[in-house]
């Protein structure tokens, strides 16, 4: 079902756990995941090996935030497909033998559709990895202290308030549909009217959360309870992973290593 | 203090396209003074409990809460005098864990940490919640829920609560909790429900709405015990009130 793979709920109980990286300004966090998004991003269309170091930094990020590391990996999988149809025509169109592995000729092609699969890998992962160990109301609130426009912030804010509402009532129509529809699959047309009912009671949904944020003097700015400092030991996150990411995107680690152990 | 004191003068109002919601309400509420406000679906309840906290625009009357006339202006300054529970708790808690859905409306008003704090623990305390502070709202029992939700409210320390539906959906020992802490608080409470049996333990008075006018006003048990206009007006006396047609 859709919300299982979405978990919106688990992810904001995992956000609220207690961790070295939990810990973090969420400002820092959010530099240096965008800083590795772009790392990722700049290199050569046919890059894969030297990506391959950039793997230590999700995986630090959640094997210190104490996050299952299953339950991200499925959040990227959820989103594999739309990764795959960018690169889906590259081992078509570019025919051209760069390497030979095990035997095998590998096009440009293929090692470009890899390139993309493994940059989407890293890229969703970090990203998802960010929000899982500092939760969307203070990421939000990140956003905003770094210039973000406020209603960017509080868009992106209430879009994921209202995910969670919306996939509930889904799940909560799909069952009852099932429960009258005799083993038979639904039509078109059902699928259609269920649709327009969900847009109708979010939005009536909408309003009544809105009355009680409006109850309690909702203005329009977000204010957390954690009080967020930008410390010394922020500041030596941001700097130790801007600087391992600029050594990455600078030397390719994996090939340096392989001519060392060749002895080349 | 008499920003205690609730006063609606012949307020009227209409949804846009739709039809008169409430024609000609008035009623005053004094300080400490519990009223309930029954009547059938759609007699204008939920409408009149929301221009009580400025989120309607009156077409006509006026809302006075103590001194001050309830406008888009004076919403805001309302809003921390006058607590709306609602009638659905997820509705009310958004936020992702207890204790920041209970600080939300005290940071709103801007106090200092510390405050917010105290606030935070004081209503949770009071309601009976301590225990779930760090836990997501949507984890809990509706109970429990409901129990939070009063929280947010009651942690903007209001003087005047207001309550939609309070016991709808809880079973019976969570109404039975619900009841006594009504009864605890000595807030002017106004408390809008279905529920007439617990109406006739909370409430001194009663309004009686039907299609948006107010059709009988009187104490509670008084007002109740009248099965012809219960019955009129889509309610029913309440069981504790009946006369037994046997003795």
């Amino acid at each position: 079902m859709f919300a299982d793979w979405i978990q919106v709920g688990r992810m904001d109980e995992l956000a609220g756990s207690d961790s070295p990286v939990h810990r973090l300004d969420a400002r820092g966090k959010v530099v240096t995941t965008v800083a590795f998004i772009i790392a990722v991003m700049s290199f050569p269309r046919h890059e894969v090996s030297a990506l391959t170091p950039f793997l230590a930094y999700p995986v630090v990020i959640v094997s210190l935030g104490r996050i299952p590391l299953w339950f991200l990996l499925r959040k990227v999988l959820l989103a594999a497909p739309f990764a795959a149809v960018v690169g889906m025509f590259n081992p078509l169109l570019d025919r051209q033998p760069m390497a030979v592995v095990a035997g095998v000729v590998v096009t440009g092609g293929w090692l470009s559709f890899a390139s993309i699969m493994f940059r989407f890998v890293l890229t969703a992962w970090a990203a998802l990895a960010l929000i899982a160990c500092t939760g969307m109301h203070r990421l939000a609130a990140a956003l905003a202290q770094l210039g973000v426009p406020r209603v960017f912030v509080v868009q992106h804010m209430f879009l994921h308030r209202y995910l969670f509402v919306i996939a509930d009532n889904a799940v909560k129509m799909m069952r009852s549909a099932a429960a009258r529809s005799g083993g038979r699959a639904l039509t078109f047309k059902a699928y259609a009217s269920m649709i327009g009912h969900l847009l109708v009671r979010s939005m009536d949904r909408a309003e009544r959360v809105h009355r009680a944020m409006a109850a309690r003097g909702y203005d329009g700015e977000l204010r957390t309870v954690r009080r967020a400092q930008f410390g010394l030991r922020d500041a030596m996150f941001v700097g130790c992973c801007l600087a391992f990411f600029a050594a990455a995107r600078v030397w390719n680690v994996p090939a340096f290593l392989g001519r060392l152990a060749s002895g080349g | 203090m008499s920003h205690h004191i609730v006063e609606v003068r012949d307020l009227w109002f209409a949804y846009p396209g739709g039809a008169e919601a409430l024609r000609g309400v008035s009623f005053r509420v004094e300080h400490g003074t519990p009223l309930g406000v029954i009547g059938g679906n759609g007699a204008g309840k939920s409408t009149l409990l929301l221009h009580l906290n400025g989120y309607l625009p009156t077409e006509r009357g006026e809302v006075r809460i103590g001194d001050t006339v309830v406008t888009r202006d004076t919403a805001p300054l309302i809003r921390r005098t006058v607590g709306l529970v609602f009638q659905d708790p997820d509705d009310q808690l958004f936020m992702p864990t207890v204790e920041e859905d209970v600080a939300f409306g005290p940071l709103n008003a801007g106090l200092p940490p510390d405050q917010v704090e105290q606030r935070v623990a004081y209503a949770l305390e009071r309601v009976g919640m301590t225990h779930a502070r760090k836990r997501p709202p949507y984890r809990l029992s509706h109970g429990e829920k409901r129990a939070v939700a009063i929280a947010t409210v009651l942690a903007m320390s209001p003087d005047v609560l207001v309550m939609d539906e309070p016991s709808s959906n809880l079973d019976p020992r969570a109404r039975r909790r619900l009841i006594d802490l009504l009864l605890s608080f000595e807030h002017t409470k106004i408390i809008a429900s279905h529920d007439l049996e617990l109406v006739v333990e909370v409430c001194r008075d009663v309004v009686v709405l039907d299609s948006g006018r107010i059709v009988a006003r009187g104490p509670a048990r008084d007002v109740l015990s009248n099965e012809k206009l219960m019955l009129e007006h889509g309610l029913e006396t309440p069981h504790i009130l009946r006369r037994m047609s046997f003795l």
